[in-house]
């Protein structure tokens, strides 16, 4: 192990240590904190300057009923639940078949389509924005929620397809040999053989997608114009407008924000970190 | 030759014969459909625009009202102060983002210890990427705010003095003025970079730490008895060893770095004076949020940035390709 466990240090090294990482993590983590104090604080501690000090009352439920109350909030995070779900649910399934077909099949294609998911993944979404919102526009999917999960569900699958290819070329192949020794038809081993192995790749996907989804601004703003079909990341710029000057609400509605990706991050962490480094060790 | 498969009617038909060779294309037909309509083709069209001047019309028989005028988009972005700023900010980005790898690195080995808790401090280390960038963006542009921020607090605690007037106002008497680094044609960039930093670091620790829970004992241990002592034992035998997590921190920053868009339209919307722009915002800013919509100069500036990307990919997926080679 490196670096050298603190274990094996004088106890005062461990002792210092350990007293070191809370300070680290309030260090490190100060911005957030400082926005949830605001979150709870009265408008009346912020206008006399008190952001650091203790609150004079706590308002966070005030606070947190209000962005609903006041904003559009709760339609923004079922817009946002709208878009995300279906985003997930198409990109991995179709990302599954594609995966599997690049990974198992020889054929002369397989390495260039492979290649052709993984570049798309990286290219700036800016190239994409001018035809996408005009074909949006002509098929009438401009500012709806389909117009959005269609969108993302395409644009996520290269990466899905990339993960899921890698995730299946790592299977034994003899297990798919034998199967279709046996006569075994090609979809069946797909569905009995390959899909269930692939489990835990799925739900790593399925995390990853809602956060990156989730969280995705872009395309709110290219895609939608009203109310109707803004999920919150956008929806939050407006509030951020509405509230001028209301930090306590604008923090409120931040966090509420966040909130969904962290919930999902802190529940599904191993999954979630297995999907992000994935290819981090060889 | 020619007749040989005739032979074979009464065989198996064409497509079991051909099984191995047409089922891949049924098991990936869906997704190439999809990604060829939303991904591919858009690639092409946007190149193929960025030679029109188009506002994003149709006429009354649907015909689009775009008229080709040939590199003249190009020819004006050489002109364009705008289009240099944002370049010169993206190479900004780039370079500071670059950070966040060794940085990275840095609180990856700080964590990379096993007392108890440890759990839980890497989840919060890890913590500021799983928030969207919007609100990181809202979280620093509130951090920067000169009048009731963090950095306009501690500067009031460090260099101004608190007097209250007669009828009781609070006012501040300050030896140097309190910095509004998001108003500063010369500090907004480095403001939103060092606020960029902070949910990439995050990504590059647990890409190492992933790296370094892999790193082989024996290895360690042999150059522990060699007398290999802390950097030498950091370069000479960790580094190496952490190569692959170093490939993926590396793509994922120069990708991360050229896409930055959203904690610019939400900090400074790419002022004050287009002084904070980067390619990826100021597109957007021509092609639809600017006076009319001017989708062929967009375009134009939408390939620029595909270009200078698609150098970086061509890199990676050399690499990839490499690699590719070797397991088979």
């Amino acid at each position: 192990m490196f670096p050298r466990p603190i274990e094996k240090s004088t106890p005062t090294a461990r002792f210092a240590y350990q007293a070191f990482l809370p300070f680290a993590l309030i260090l490190w983590l100060l911005p957030l904190l400082a926005i949830f104090l605001t979150s709870i604080r009265s408008a009346t501690d912020i206008n006399s300057g008190n952001v650091f000090g203790w609150p004079s009352q706590f308002q966070m439920l005030d606070n947190y009923t209000a962005v609903f109350t006041q904003s559009e909030a709760a339609q923004y995070m079922l817009n946002s639940v709208l878009i995300t779900v279906p985003t997930v649910a198409i990109s991995v399934a179709l990302a599954c078949l594609a995966g599997y077909a690049l990974a198992i099949y020889k054929f002369r294609l397989a390495l260039p389509l492979f290649f052709l998911f993984v570049a798309g993944n990286f290219i700036p979404f800016q190239i994409l924005m001018v035809p996408v919102r005009d074909m949006s526009v002509q098929t009438g999917l401009y500012d709806t929620i389909a117009g959005q999960f269609l969108f993302h569900a395409a644009f996520q699958t290269g990466f899905c397809t990339l993960f899921m290819r890698n995730f299946i070329k790592a299977l034994p192949f003899d297990l798919i040999e034998s199967a279709r020794v046996e006569g075994i038809a090609e979809w069946r081993i797909f569905w009995y053989i390959v899909v269930p192995l692939v489990r835990p790749a799925l739900a790593a996907l399925a995390v990853l997608i809602f956060t990156f989804v989730w969280n995705d601004f872009f395309w709110a703003n290219v895609l939608t114009q009203g109310e109707g079909a803004k999920p919150i990341t956008a929806g939050i710029r407006a509030l951020n407008g509405q509230f001028v000057n209301n930090w306590h609400l604008v923090s409120a509605a931040s966090l509420l924000a966040a909130l969904p990706p962290v919930a999902m991050f802190f529940l599904m962490q191993k999954h979630f970190i297995a999907g992000l480094t994935l290819g981090a060790v060889k | 030759m020619a007749d040989a498969p005739m032979h074979q009617t009464h065989g198996p038909s064409w497509i079991k014969r051909n099984k191995l060779a047409v089922t891949p294309w049924l098991f990936l037909i869906p997704a190439l459909i999809f990604f060829t309509i939303y991904v591919v083709l858009p690639i092409f069209e946007s190149l193929w625009l960025s030679l029109y001047e188009w506002n994003g019309l149709y006429d009354v028989d649907g015909n689009s009202t775009a008229t080709w005028i040939g590199f003249q988009n190009y020819v004006k972005l050489m002109d364009d102060p705008n289009f240099w700023t944002s370049l010169r900010n993206n190479i900004a980005w780039l370079v500071l983002y670059m950070l966040a790898v060794p940085v990275g690195l840095f609180i990856a080995l700080f964590l990379n210890q096993t007392v108890s808790g440890m759990r839980f401090y890497k989840s919060m280390f890890f913590f500021p990427f799983v928030i969207s960038q919007v609100v990181v963006g809202l979280i620093f542009g509130w951090f920067y705010n000169p009048d009731f921020g963090v950095v306009g607090t501690v500067w009031k605690a460090l260099f101004c003095e608190e007097t209250v007037n007669l009828v009781g106002n609070t006012t501040f008497k300050c030896a140097r003025p309190v910095p509004d680094i998001l108003s500063s044609e010369q500090w907004a960039t480095y403001g939103i970079i060092f606020a960029g930093l902070w949910p990439q670091i995050a990504y590059c620790m647990i890409l190492y730490l992933t790296g370094l829970n892999n790193v082989a004992p024996d290895q360690v241990e042999a150059a522990r008895l060699d007398g290999a002592k802390k950097w030498k034992m950091l370069w000479y035998v960790i580094i190496p060893q952490l190569k692959p997590a170093t490939f993926i921190a590396v793509v994922v920053t120069v990708i991360g770095a050229l896409r930055s868009f959203d904690m610019i339209a939400i900090m400074t919307q790419g002022g004050p004076y287009g002084s904070t722009n980067v390619l990826s915002h100021y597109m957007y800013e021509v092609a639809i949020s600017e006076y009319g919509e001017r989708y062929g100069y967009g375009s134009a500036v939408a390939t620029v940035l595909f270009v200078i990307m698609l150098f970086f990919i061509s890199y990676f997926l050399w690499r990839m390709y490499q690699d590719e080679k070797g397991t088979r």
